[in-house]
């Protein structure tokens, strides 16, 4: 049922975002929207010599999106972008850890789209 | 029921008038996607096709199925006999004075389309002014915004008042600026609001201006006279009316299209071709290039005939009766919200809300795990979403066969959802 969707931690992470907010000195910040729902995610990147020193990530948008998002910034912080990199789609739905319909497909994989876009100038068709 | 003097309704077909209730069990029985146990309430988006109206597909594909207007033999005049009858039936929906105002295209969409490009790109000029409203459909706003540009035309968009309605003070301003062309919707698909046509499109006539409604929304649900309303155009689609997709009507007074240049070219639009230049059949077949939908133009007459069957008066009171239930019911939710008109002569069945806290796309997914469809999101109308100060809503839409255990479900997964999201 829908409550195999909405566990507790995604909804622990949509009412409680980690790491979110603005970075002021960001060395990379790219923000991205999903015209089907609305949904927006932006993400600050702030580096040191090739790693992630801190992330934050703003915007607004459903639980999938926000909850994604929110674990994704998690994962990044202290990962070397070169690592960062290879974080792919089946990575993010790992760590979501619930069955996403294909209608929520593009929510799940906002942030991540953020990251390649904003980091890397690839867009998820590239991959 | 007084309907029949109402400003914002100008029904047609028969029925009985005094509105004898739906039998909406036996209506059902008709939409063989309801032994699925699906909720149904997005026929806002698309409606469910009756048996009547597949069976009638299937009757042309496997009986006489052969192109039309263009074959001398028999199965292509029965064809023709049959994709010309509907165009007749369409006529008398809508009350035209002549089957040749009646120009099939693929939807509401590419109607008004046709209208920007054939006739706005012909007449509008620099400096023109075109009103719009804020509560558009993005294919009764976009285009216009593109003839716009191109033109280097003035487009002004008319808002809305905190319950959803059309701000007439506004759109009195508006049309003392002297617009060419007006365009609004005659029921929004977002707010349900139900416009007062036959008004505004008389106050537009007074300014000089010419009327372009987008019928997408009424004509399943109310029924349109383009007489009574003097429209010069009004636009729908078959598959919010039971009919299938990939079809739709324009109607357009006749010395309009007379006077338009084609749209498209191609087969079956012309009248004599030779390499230094064509000529062109009358409308409306001056816009009706290529193959055109025919097996979902004879569906659409099956479906005409099943909504007519019904009465509008019947379906009105059943939609009105379901939309009341439903705003009562939900207005009763905590954290609900709801957009646009309460019910009222000038509402449809049509409800856009929101939850606190529950993001539009969760509400609907949580209710879609119960089996019950809305829709969710912007509804193609982002300027109104910008205007009401939302990223979107949630919106359950009634039809004929819409039945209230279907929005006891609705109420029962919202609860859910808000259990969920406490």
């Amino acid at each position: 049922m829908a409550d195999q969707m909405y566990r507790e931690y995604i909804l622990d992470h949509y009412k409680n975002p980690r790491n979110f907010g603005r970075l002021e000195d960001a060395d990379i910040s790219h923000e991205e929207n999903n015209p089907l729902c609305g949904d927006v995610v932006g993400m600050d990147i702030k580096t040191r010599d090739g790693v992630i020193d801190d992330v934050r990530f703003h915007g607004r948008g459903c639980a999938i999106s926000q909850a994604s998002a929110s674990l994704l910034t998690e994962r990044l912080k202290g990962m070397s972008l070169e690592d960062a990199r290879e974080i792919g789609k089946q990575d993010v739905l790992e760590e979501l850890g619930i069955e996403i319909s294909p209608a929520r497909l593009k929510c799940a994989l906002l942030a991540l789209k953020v990251l390649k876009v904003g980091a890397y100038g690839l867009s998820q068709e590239d991959e | 029921m007084s309907m029949s003097t109402s400003i914002y309704e100008h029904p047609t077909g028969s029925g009985d008038p005094a509105g004898a209730p739906l039998d909406v069990t036996a209506i059902r029985r008709d939409f063989p996607i309801f032994e699925t146990g699906v909720a149904y309430l997005d026929s806002a988006n698309t409606s469910q096709r009756p048996n009547q109206v597949v069976q009638k597909m299937e009757e042309y594909y496997r009986q006489y199925n052969a192109n039309v207007e263009r074959a001398a033999y028999k199965l292509s005049e029965q064809a023709t006999a049959e994709f010309e009858a509907v165009r007749e039936k369409v006529r008398v929906f809508i009350n035209a004075r002549s089957k040749n105002e009646i120009v099939y295209t693929s939807g509401t969409t590419a109607g008004l389309n046709l209208v920007a490009y054939s006739w706005g790109r012909t007449n509008l000029k620099a400096g023109d002014l075109i009103v719009c409203t804020v509560m558009e459909h993005h294919s009764n706003l976009v285009p216009w915004q593109l003839l716009a540009q191109e033109k280097q035309a003035r487009l002004e968009f008319v808002d809305i008042d905190e319950q959803g309605r059309l701000r007439r003070d506004q759109f009195d301003a508006l049309l003392r600026q002297e617009p060419r062309l007006v365009a609004f919707t005659h029921v929004s698909n977002t707010l349900g609001t139900v416009n007062p046509v036959k008004e505004l499109t008389a106050e537009a006539h007074a300014a000089g201006a010419l009327v372009v409604v987008d019928g997408a929304q009424g004509a399943p649900h109310l029924g349109f006279d383009v007489q009574a309303a003097d429209v010069d155009f009004y636009a729908f689609s078959s598959h919010k009316m039971c009919g299938p997709t990939g079809v739709g009507v324009l109607y357009g007074k006749r010395a309009l299209l007379d006077a338009m240049p084609p749209f498209l070219a191609g087969g079956e639009m012309i009248s004599a071709v030779r390499l230094e230049g064509t000529t062109f059949r009358e409308p409306p077949h001056k816009f009706e290039a290529g193959t055109q939908a025919i097996a979902e133009v004879i569906g659409l007459g099956a479906a005409i005939d099943y909504l007519q069957g019904l009465g509008y008066p019947a379906m009105r009171a059943h939609e009105d009766a379901l939309t009341d239930y439903a705003y009562e019911s939900l207005s009763e939710l905590d954290g609900v919200r709801i957009f646009g008109p309460p019910p009222g002569p000038d509402k449809a069945g049509v409800l856009s809300f929101d939850v606190a806290g529950i993001h539009p796309h969760d509400v609907s997914t949580i209710l879609d795990r119960t089996g019950v469809c809305v829709r969710s999101g912007h509804n193609c109308t982002q300027p109104l979403m910008h205007r009401l100060d939302v990223a979107g809503t949630v919106r359950a839409s009634f039809f004929l066969y819409t039945e209230r255990a279907e929005i006891d479900r609705l109420l029962a997964g919202l609860k859910e959802a808000q259990r969920i999201f406490a």
